[in-house]
């Protein structure tokens, strides 16, 4: 495979998940807004502190309104990470490499494209059409996911695609969980009330956890929840699931499981096996921010570490 | 809901396909229409909505040369088909094939030996000022001695109800992914019509098009490859579905590296051989080590590598001298000369600005004819003389006594008309007809085509760049 067609694949990936996540955690804030005393700032700041577009969004606007926050994450032109940009650029990506995908998965980015497109050509969403948009991505990247896993081959461009996938959804799982954590442990004062409540469910929702969760522990803790979304093997959404899921695909690109034929493949099972041998006592004794922070350092060096093992293979022949 | 009906319809004036001068339907189009009689204009536009629809979902778009990077263009699909009886084809494809042998040998003879100028058949500065004359090519034949693999003439059907071939279009033609998909939404939409009206099929197209080109290389399992200027090519969306289609990687030409002149390309597990390209990329972008310098979208290296023979490019560089259109003018002549035939599908009648007589009577009757620049495509550069003002034919005269060599005119021709759903009827637009041959062991014309069909009304310009749309074209076995 083309290794601009690989490296294209892995960030089409990347984008789409990345989408889906925003899409998912906006309409669940988004939710919890109607519920909760208006503290605007409190409220949607930590969404776009999350997405590390801080800096950006206070270039553009003064102070973290919702609906200059729903604007910016979901359709921003000038934010290269709002929804509308991420489906642009996972489209653009996909119409490069539409050889490798099928007439199926190529239909339904489109029709993503589409979605977003006339979407942000409306000047304004009242707030019942912001929600039906979230949850159209949502559903539209979901659909997506079940066509791609129903239509292409287990080949290499599957298992760039994997990694891509994973790893986003890895940081994002971790960004979440971070900005939330430190949100409600400032708030020490209603921990038990039934605002904390609200706030714990958000969380667990904002990464489709809320059930799964409940059916394993039943009770919500913060330090369980934690475990949850860190160190749990089996959920598709915890930060070590996603590390075993894409360290099997780097294995299949490097044909051999026994050590490592790279830096991606070290770097990655590096991280993998730290979390697996990791307990969240000790990640909370640690300090749970540094410990995500340090997790999302390693996940940037990973995807770096990909790009110069398979998409920027230097040339020689003999 | 009232039902469509004809009796109205304006027949006059032009050829039309669909209805004889007395308004009687042409029997190619009669089930067609009693189909149509059924419906009502509501049901039409339904039908063409849901084209529309389709087209978008397929991304079947393109984006405009000159236009905002960005913005995508469908190109429209009417949803009357262009109906072509078998006898009809079959002559269109006796002369198709004619007229590609012919233009083959000339380019051969062009590079190699030069007997067609040695004999004064068409004279040698009208070749050598050719900007698409390639002088590194002299002395080269390519592999089988087959210059233009796949070709897509430009004919169009005067009033008289004959066909004339417009140009030859021996680069890089386009359209071809739209014959192909047009014929599938058109299948969805009048899905009983191609039973009972037995139209041919032309799927096949891209099976013959990987054969031939895997012909092309004497390696086993050849490795073939689409290369492509990338996604802002107005034409990436045909580069990519025929990549798709045929199983071929697509590529660009920073994808491509040439080692000891040996093209390979970039993969993930280090380099790989590339032995037959199918570039959609014009002669003068290929290798900036070559021809134009500043190409971000080349290879360098490439030609050199072509020359040898380790690589093949398809078409072979070279062959837009025929797309000249000073040197269209002597295609007759040069298909005489060749084959000693007459030409089956005749040319329209050009006048040569280079040289005197001509030049002098496209001056004085520039008001009649269409003046066209003879290294422009696409609809640019050209003058239609009786829808002018008469400062544009004063600057179209001024042009040409600067530089007769790059200007031709031709009479204006009454384009043939096909019924077209406009916006709240239906009216006969002017199109022209664009099938696709190719040629490796032999050479096949795949029974349809690209209609092309100019919207606006009145309008002549069936370029999709300048307001053009399409129409599915189908050719029936009987």
């Amino acid at each position: 495979m083309l290794g601009r067609v690989a490296n294209t694949i892995y960030w089409m990936n990347r984008y789409l998940e990345r989408a889906e996540n925003y899409a998912r955690f906006m309409d669940v804030n988004f939710n919890l807004s109607l519920e909760l005393s208006p503290n605007e700032e409190q409220q949607w700041k930590p969404l776009v502190v999350i997405t590390g577009d801080w800096p950006l969004y206070e270039s553009l606007h003064e102070k973290a309104e919702k609906n200059k926050v729903i604007n910016f994450m979901a359709f921003e032109s000038e934010n290269p990470n709002s929804i509308c940009n991420c489906i642009i650029n996972a489209r653009e990506n996909a119409r490069a490499i539409r050889p490798e995908i099928t007439k199926e998965v190529w239909e339904q980015i489109n029709a993503l494209y589409y979605l977003v497109k006339k979407a942000s050509e409306k000047k304004r969403l009242n707030d019942s059409e912001v929600r039906h948009f979230f949850s159209d991505i949502k559903n539209g990247c979901q659909l997506l996911y079940g066509i791609y896993d129903a239509t292409i081959s287990r080949n290499e461009g599957w298992n760039f695609a994997k990694l891509g996938q994973l790893i986003e959804r890895a940081d994002k799982t971790s960004r979440v969980l971070d900005v939330k954590y430190h949100l409600l442990l400032g708030s020490a004062k209603q921990v038990g009330s039934s605002l904390d409540l609200i706030q714990w469910t958000a969380l667990l929702k904002s990464v489709s956890a809320y059930d799964m969760y409940r059916k394993k522990y039943g009770k919500l803790s913060s330090t369980s929840i934690a475990e949850f979304l860190i160190l749990d093997t089996d959920f598709p959404r915890s930060i070590l699931n996603c590390l075993i899921r894409a360290e099997q695909s780097i294995v299949r690109l490097c044909g051999s499981s026994f050590g490592y034929c790279n830096n991606a493949q070290r770097q990655l099972g590096a991280l993998k096996a730290q979390l697996e041998f990791t307990d969240i006592n000790d990640i909370i004794a640690k300090g749970l921010h540094e410990y995500l922070d340090d997790i999302q350092g390693k996940l940037n060096d990973i995807s770096t570490a990909i790009y110069e093992a398979f998409f920027s293979i230097e040339p020689h022949v003999n | 809901m009232p039902k469509l009906d004809f009796s109205t319809y304006d027949s006059k004036g032009f050829y039309d396909e669909m209805f004889d001068e007395n308004n009687a339907v042409r029997p190619n189009y009669k089930l067609f229409l009693e189909r149509l009689e059924k419906m009502s204009l509501r049901k039409l536009n339904q039908l063409q909505h849901a084209t529309d629809r389709s087209q978008l979902s397929l991304g079947m778009t393109f984006n405009v040369y000159n236009d905002n990077q960005g913005v995508e263009r469908i190109l429209h699909l009417d949803i009357i088909p262009r109906i072509i009886n078998n006898k009809e084809w079959n002559h269109l494809e006796k002369g198709l094939q004619q007229r590609i042998r012919a233009l083959n040998m000339f380019i051969q003879d062009i590079y190699n030996d030069q007997n067609v100028l040695k004999d004064k058949i068409i004279p040698k500065e009208m070749v050598f000022s050719s900007v698409s004359y390639l002088k590194e090519l002299e002395g080269f034949k390519p592999p089988k001695d087959v210059w233009c693999h796949i070709t897509g003439s430009d004919l169009i059907k005067g009033g008289d109800g004959q066909y004339y071939v417009l140009e030859d279009n021996l680069r890089c033609p386009s359209g071809v992914s739209y014959m192909l998909e047009n014929r599938e939404i058109l299948k969805r939409t009048f899905p009983e019509l191609f039973e009972k009206l037995d139209v041919k099929p032309v799927y096949n197209y891209t099976h013959i098009l990987r054969d031939t080109l895997e012909s092309l290389s004497e390696v086993d399992n050849p490795t073939v490859v689409v290369l492509t200027p990338g996604t802002y090519n107005s034409a990436y969306f045909e580069h990519s579905y025929l990549a798709q289609q045929m199983g071929a990687e697509l590529v660009e030409g920073r994808d491509l590296i040439v080692k000891n002149d040996i093209v390979y390309m970039i993969t993930t597990h280090g380099l790989q051989r590339v032995d037959v390209i199918y570039r959609r990329v014009d002669d003068d972008f290929i290798d900036p080590e070559v021809f134009n310098k500043n190409s971000l979208l080349g290879t360098p290296g490439l030609f050199r590598a072509y020359l040898k023979g380790n690589v093949v490019l398809v078409n072979a560089p070279g062959t837009g001298v025929v797309d000249d259109k000073a040197v269209y003018a002597y295609i007759p002549r040069i298909i005489k000369y060749y084959l000693s035939e007459d030409m089956i599908l005749p040319n329209v009648k050009t006048y040569i600005c280079d040289e005197e007589s001509d030049r002098k009577y496209v001056i004085e009757n520039i008001h009649n004819l269409v003046v066209k620049q003879t290294d422009a495509s696409g609809g640019y550069g050209m003058l239609i003389g009786p829808k002018s003002t008469k400062a544009e034919q004063q600057e179209f005269i001024a042009k040409i006594k600067h530089k007769p060599r790059n200007y031709i005119a031709q009479p204006m021709i009454n384009l043939s008309r096909v019924p077209t759903l406009t916006d709240d009827t239906i009216e006969g637009r002017h199109v022209d007809l664009r099938p696709y041959a190719l040629f490796g062991d032999d050479i096949k014309i795949i029974p349809g085509a690209l209609t092309r069909v100019a919207l606006k009304k009145g309008s002549i310009v069936v370029n999709s760049s300048q307001g053009g749309g399409s129409k599915d074209t189908w050719v029936l076995n009987s």
